[in-house]
Parts: C-alpha cells; sequence; structure tokens
C-alpha cells in the first residue's frame, strides 16, 4: 500500500491533465451563459416599427406560424456588420423568416445602417430602452434566437453568426424544425 | 493636516466603487437601500463577476433601472430575484440557490473536511500500530555490539 501510494501525485496529475485536455478541446463555451428561454415561449412583446425601413414592428402573433430566425443588432454593433451578410443569405430562403430586434440604437443610424448594407429583416421592432433585451436574457448583440412555429424558442446563438455554425448548427436545425411542423 | 488629507484620500480610493448614478436612485431611501442591497447580488450578465452595484456596463445599469421599477411596482425583494432568474437564469444571482444542480457545489466543503478527517484518523491510528515494539533480548545484544563497533 506505502509503495502503490507514491504513485498517488503522478495519478492526481493525470487526473487532472484528462479533466483540461477534455475542457481545452471541447467546443465548451465557459462564457457563454445558458440561455433559460430554451424549449420555453419566447417573450411576447410589442415592438414599434423602425421608422423609415418599410417593415412592420413586432408584435407577439408574429412569432408564430413559421420558423423565425429572431436577431438582435444595432448600428454601432461591428460584429452585427460583420454578420449582416449572413443574415441576407437566410433572408432569401424559403424556409425561415429573419426579423430583427434594434436594440439600444438611435432611428436614424439604424435606417441609415439598413439603407448601406440591405434589410434582411421582415420585420422589425425598436428597442430603445434595452428592456425587450432583457426580456430575451441577453448580455449584447448580436444575439439570435430561433424560433419554432408554435412560438418556442429552440437554439440561442450569443455574438456574430458565422459560416461555419451556419452550415453545422444553424441550417440543420431549421431543416428539422420546418420537417416537424409540416 | 496635508499627510492627514492625503490619508484620508488613500482610505476613500480603497472603498469598493460604486457604479449607481443619482440619477438612478430613488426618492424614497428605504426602497433605494433595498434596490442598492439587491443590486450587489446581482451579477452583471456583460463583466460576469462584478455585480450590477459596481459594474458601469449599459446593460447593469439597465438592470439597476429595472430593480427599481419593480420595488417601485411593489415587489418583494424575492419577487424581484426570480424575475431575474427567470430571463437570465440563476446564473444572474451571484449566490447560487441551493438546489439539486447545486448540492455538490455548496456541499463541496463538506465533503472536503469528511475526507480530510477521515485522512487524519487513518493516520493517525497507522502511527500508532506502527509504534515501535520494546527490543528482544537477542536485539538488545546486537545493538550494543553495533554501538560498540564490535564485529557483526
Amino acid at each position: 500500500m506505502p509503495r502503490l501510494l507514491v504513485l498517488l501525485p503522478v495519478l492526481l496529475f493525470l487526473a487532472a491533465a484528462a479533466a483540461f485536455a477534455v475542457a481545452l478541446l471541447s467546443d465548451r463555451r465557459p462564457d457563454a451563459i445558458p440561455s433559460v428561454l430554451l424549449e420555453r415561449p419566447a417573450p411576447a412583446l410589442s415592438l414599434p416599427a423602425l421608422v423609415g425601413s418599410g417593415v412592420p414592428g413586432i408584435e407577439p402573433a408574429t412569432l408564430r406560424g413559421q420558423v423565425t430566425l429572431v436577431n438582435l443588432w444595432a448600428s454601432w454593433c461591428l460584429p452585427c456588420q460583420a454578420e449582416h451578410p449572413l443574415l441576407m443569405q437566410l433572408a432569401s430562403r424559403d424556409e425561415l423568416r429573419v426579423i430583427g430586434i434594434d436594440w439600444k440604437d438611435k432611428p436614424g443610424d439604424a435606417t441609415a445602417f439598413l439603407a448601406r448594407l440591405g434589410n434582411p429583416f421582415a420585420a422589425i421592432g425598436v428597442d430603445e430602452s434595452g428592456r425587450a433585451g432583457i426580456e430575451w436574457g441577453i448580455s449584447g448583440v448580436p444575439e439570435s434566437f430561433l424560433v419554432d412555429r408554435a412560438g418556442i424558442v429552440r437554439f440561442r446563438w450569443v455574438g456574430a453568426l458565422d459560416p461555419v455554425m451556419l452550415e453545422e448548427t444553424l441550417l440543420p436545425l431549421i431543416e428539422q424544425l420546418n420537417e416537424a411542423g409540416s | 493636516m496635508r499627510a492627514l488629507l492625503a490619508l484620508l484620500l488613500v482610505l476613500l480610493s480603497a472603498l469598493p466603487s460604486v457604479a449607481v448614478q443619482p440619477d438612478e436612485m430613488l426618492d424614497d431611501p428605504a426602497l433605494e437601500q433595498r434596490a442598492r442591497a439587491l443590486s450587489q447580488i446581482v451579477r452583471c450578465v456583460v463583466c460576469q463577476n462584478e455585480s450590477i452595484d459596481s459594474s458601469q456596463a449599459s446593460i447593469a445599469r439597465d438592470l439597476r433601472r429595472l430593480i427599481r421599477e419593480r420595488l417601485l411596482a411593489g415587489d418583494s425583494d424575492q419577487e424581484v430575484l426570480d424575475y431575474l432568474a427567470a430571463r437570465y437564469g440563476s446564473f444572474i444571482l451571484l449566490e447560487p440557490p441551493f438546489d439539486p444542480s447545486t448540492w455538490l457545489l455548496w456541499g463541496a466543503p463538506v465533503l472536503v473536511l469528511l475526507l480530510g478527517a477521515a485522512l487524519l484518523v487513518a493516520t493517525l491510528r497507522r502511527r500508532r500500530a506502527g509504534e515501535a515494539a520494546p527490543l528482544s533480548a537477542e536485539e538488545e545484544r546486537r545493538l550494543d555490539e553495533l554501538l560498540r563497533g564490535g564485529p557483526q
């Protein structure tokens, strides 16, 4: 027994190394706050339209009937600009509707942003106070939520969308939700 | 006098920083007191290890305002915390609640204490068991020989 005890530090080291390796090599993002909204109804909010955008605002019913990507963004947010082409690409798909919540923004800045980069949103709700962002439990912009036809939140993405997550995660999930609902 | 002032300055700079702005504060001192106490146990979701009471982040400011609105609307402290936790999960509370998912977390100090006590008892027992028995006559004779430097 005392002989084996000599090996104890080595074993402890190996166990710790294994734990660190798993944590480092997995895709887990320790800074990602888990969303309590998952598998729960999306917040039922009425948000005014963005004047000059040409699309309606958001009502609780807006989130029903179709698989919807809710994107919280702001014109002052650089990662939002980075993900914008991907939103444009998603908006051109039939199986999905993209709507936006303009978070803590100036209406004039927001319309200028959309005029310059294009408007992917079928509806835009203005959230100048940031209160709608709190209802969605966000910590900043951009954040995106996928809502199914029944208005249940199925997926949350913190930060800018990227092509890899789009191909590997978002598009398969959209397809799956569309099949489940048809 | 200058030294005293300097000392005062140093002492004041050591106070915890506070981010709450005068325009956010409530007129009712009792409610404001409760709002401050709540702010100190609510996590800023951007800075993550800071309370919203000491965070300058704009979302922390929004949450401070929200807490004051809820208090004005007549919420109890627990109702305010529940309101926040319904949106951000118990992550928003700097002190995690005691529920099945956190039993291990809260129980860890007790577990470590028990483990230490068990180790201590085991070690003491082994030491007692290992206490040297008195030497036999033969052993005494050999020891004498060795000490005298005689032949083995």
